[in-house]
């Protein structure tokens, strides 16, 4: 009969003498025998003939107390490559600083604190088509295509028009936890293919999805941390609700010392000072919202009603990384069908790619979807956040560069 | 030329005829708008920093340098000497000119110098130099929490990680452009 495997971490559990197995790496050899790394962790294995480093094993033998001691060899097998250069998957998971794979763990948790939340809250989790025939019309973003023999087809860059459809059909409280695509981004903090959490709430309002973004992100650092607190880099940030609201027009005039009204109609130098001051300052500031965006920049908002002048969008920013962008969604069929083909110029004019108009969407919005709050979150960025990662790269099992 | 897309670590692009060196550079595209790259670029002559944000798309000239093959020496005071194989003319650089790249130089390690306006600028040694290391701690200790990593002091003062099987007097290949250990030298 074969013997049970047991993780390294859990050999000091045993009693002495326990006959046993183990398996993993080596990651070093001596007189003395080897370390041996599994999933669990490290471990000092007694061994007469050593395999080298890198050796992949099997190994039956006795725990005495203080080590293992290894008595046969099941199996071993030596590789073709050093999993401990710098490009192997081994050395990125496991054998550097960063460990990646305790990363991976830490995401998981993330991941199933944010379901915690959401279901707990009777939020349906929902899936919806990841190929669609019009990926959003924004202009700053471009989508990736579809190759195949069938009708055209992008990726989406969010499932926002799917799942408004589903709001327009009487569903009220729906989150998804959905892959979106962005052609052309990639650096510290992007990647052409991410994590978004998008959720929402029909008859209800900004105010109510602002609340429970903050409450969310607090309860994602309360299960993970056991505390309100995210991290960036090794500074604690403190994100106990709630969060400063920063309407656009102060951020601009506290921060760059302009007023927005002033830069509005000149897309260039409004998101340069976004960039260049309002940016860097919020990287002070631990959680806030920036919120009322020029009505220009609406995307899918609805103005506000008391001051058409602005949007009903806001951001989240913690230590200045942008976390999420969230509406007062536009229900308004004529506006919305207005904005897109406004949207498509604009596209045109910059010599981009004009996608479709999305008509079951339009159908749906005509069909009428109730008043409510959305917002789209990086998930991605919550667990850098999580875990003070410096790079997007290092919450990811396998990041765009490594394909 | 250079556009944005291409920025990274240590390219060398030219504005208004001055070479800068890029040190750090982040994509950011605020709030579903306009994508910039935000970089800091060192002065190759003064040495300062300046900030600055490109949009995407926007293209910058190559620096115009002139890159040497060049042979390192000796240490002369509080500088480093360098020679030209074929025309045996000597160059001298600073600790600062030459950055974290010092912890790399070996005696006669061929560099490729960078050269402008007659003056040596900065130094790039090849991707992989071999370097012994003269200061680890034995082996594994008996830590079964950690990684499988540790620290360990080159012979030219260069602190790396590396894996747990190397010791001290061993010879290792490091990547010059990471700082990481890549592998143990074939002896």
């Amino acid at each position: 009969m074969s013997r049970e495997r047991v993780a390294l971490a859990q050999l000091s559990a045993l009693s002495p003498r326990t006959h046993t197995r183990v398996a993993g790496r080596v990651v070093h050899a001596d007189e003395l025998g080897v370390v041996l790394c599994d999933a669990s962790g490290n471990a000092r294995i007694a061994w007469s003939a050593p395999c080298a480093p890198g050796a992949l094993v099997e190994l039956d033998g006795a725990w005495d107390g203080a080590r293992f001691v290894c008595d046969s060899v099941v199996q071993s097998r030596v590789p073709m490559r050093s999993p401990f250069a710098p490009n192997s998957e081994f050395q990125r998971l496991q054998a550097n600083e960063r460990r990646i794979a305790t990363h991976l763990t830490q995401r998981a948790r993330v991941m199933r604190a944010i379901r915690e939340y959401f279901d707990h809250r009777e939020f349906l989790e929902v899936e919806t088509p990841l190929a669609v025939p019009s990926p959003g019309l924004d202009p700053h973003l471009d989508a990736l295509g579809v190759s195949w023999r069938g009708p055209e087809r992008y990726l989406i860059t969010s499932p926002e028009y799917q799942m408004k459809r589903l709001l327009a059909g009487g569903l009220e409280r729906i989150y998804q936890l959905a892959k979106c695509f962005r052609a052309d981004e990639i650096g510290s903090r992007h990647q052409p293919e991410f994590t978004m959490l998008e959720w929402y709430r029909a008859y209800a309002g900004v105010g109510e999805v602002m609340h429970d973004t903050e409450q969310l992100v607090a309860h994602v650092a309360l299960t993970l941390h056991g505390r309100p607190s995210l991290f960036s880099g090794a500074r604690e940030i403190d994100v106990t609700p709630p969060w400063p609201r920063i309407t656009l027009r102060e951020a601009f005039q506290w921060f760059a010392g302009i007023s927005m009204d002033e830069v509005v109609a000149d897309d260039d130098r409004f998101y340069r000072l976004l960039v260049e001051s309002v940016e860097p300052a919020l990287e002070g500031v631990g959680a806030a919202f920036l919120w009322e965006y020029p009505a220009s920049m609406a995307s899918l908002a609805r103005k506000k009603p008391s001051d058409p002048s602005v949007a009903e969008r806001f951001e989240a920013y913690v230590a200045g990384l942008e976390l999420c962008n969230g509406f007062g969604e536009l229900t308004d069929p004529q506006e919305q069908r207005a904005r897109l083909q406004q949207d498509q110029a604009s596209r045109r004019a910059d010599g981009k790619v004009v996608y479709p108009i999305d008509e079951r969407f339009m159908e749906a919005l005509e069909e009428g979807m109730p008043a409510s709050g959305g917002n789209a979150l990086g998930v991605d960025r919550l667990v850098m956040l999580v875990l003070g990662a410096e790079h997007i790269e290092d919450v990811l099992a396998i990041p765009a560069s490594r394909l | 030329m250079y556009e944005t897309s291409d920025f990274r670590k240590g390219l060398k692009v030219q504005i208004e005829g001055v070479p800068f060196e890029i040190v750090y550079f982040q994509f950011v595209k605020p709030g579903k708008g306009q994508a910039f790259t935000r970089t800091k670029m060192r002065n190759m002559i003064s040495g300062t920093i300046l900030e600055r944000t490109f949009k995407s798309g926007e293209k910058l000239e190559k620096a115009d340098l002139e890159e040497r093959q060049m042979q390192y020496l000796y240490p002369e005071e509080n500088f480093y000497v360098f020679m030209d194989t074929t025309s045996y003319e000597q160059l001298r650089m600073t600790a600062d000119q030459l950055g974290e790249n010092r912890f790399y130089l070996i005696d006669n390690l061929m560099c490729s110098v960078l050269v402008y306006n007659e003056k040596p600028i900065g130094v790039t040694p090849p991707n992989f130099v071999e370097l012994e290391i003269v200061e680890t701690e034995p082996g594994f200790k008996g830590d079964t929490s950690g990684g499988t990593t540790k620290p360990a002091k080159c012979s030219t003062g260069l602190e790396i990680q590396v894996p747990l099987f190397i010791n001290q007097n061993e010879i290792v290949r490091i990547d010059t452009r990471t700082g990481d250990y890549a592998e143990r030298a074939k002896k």
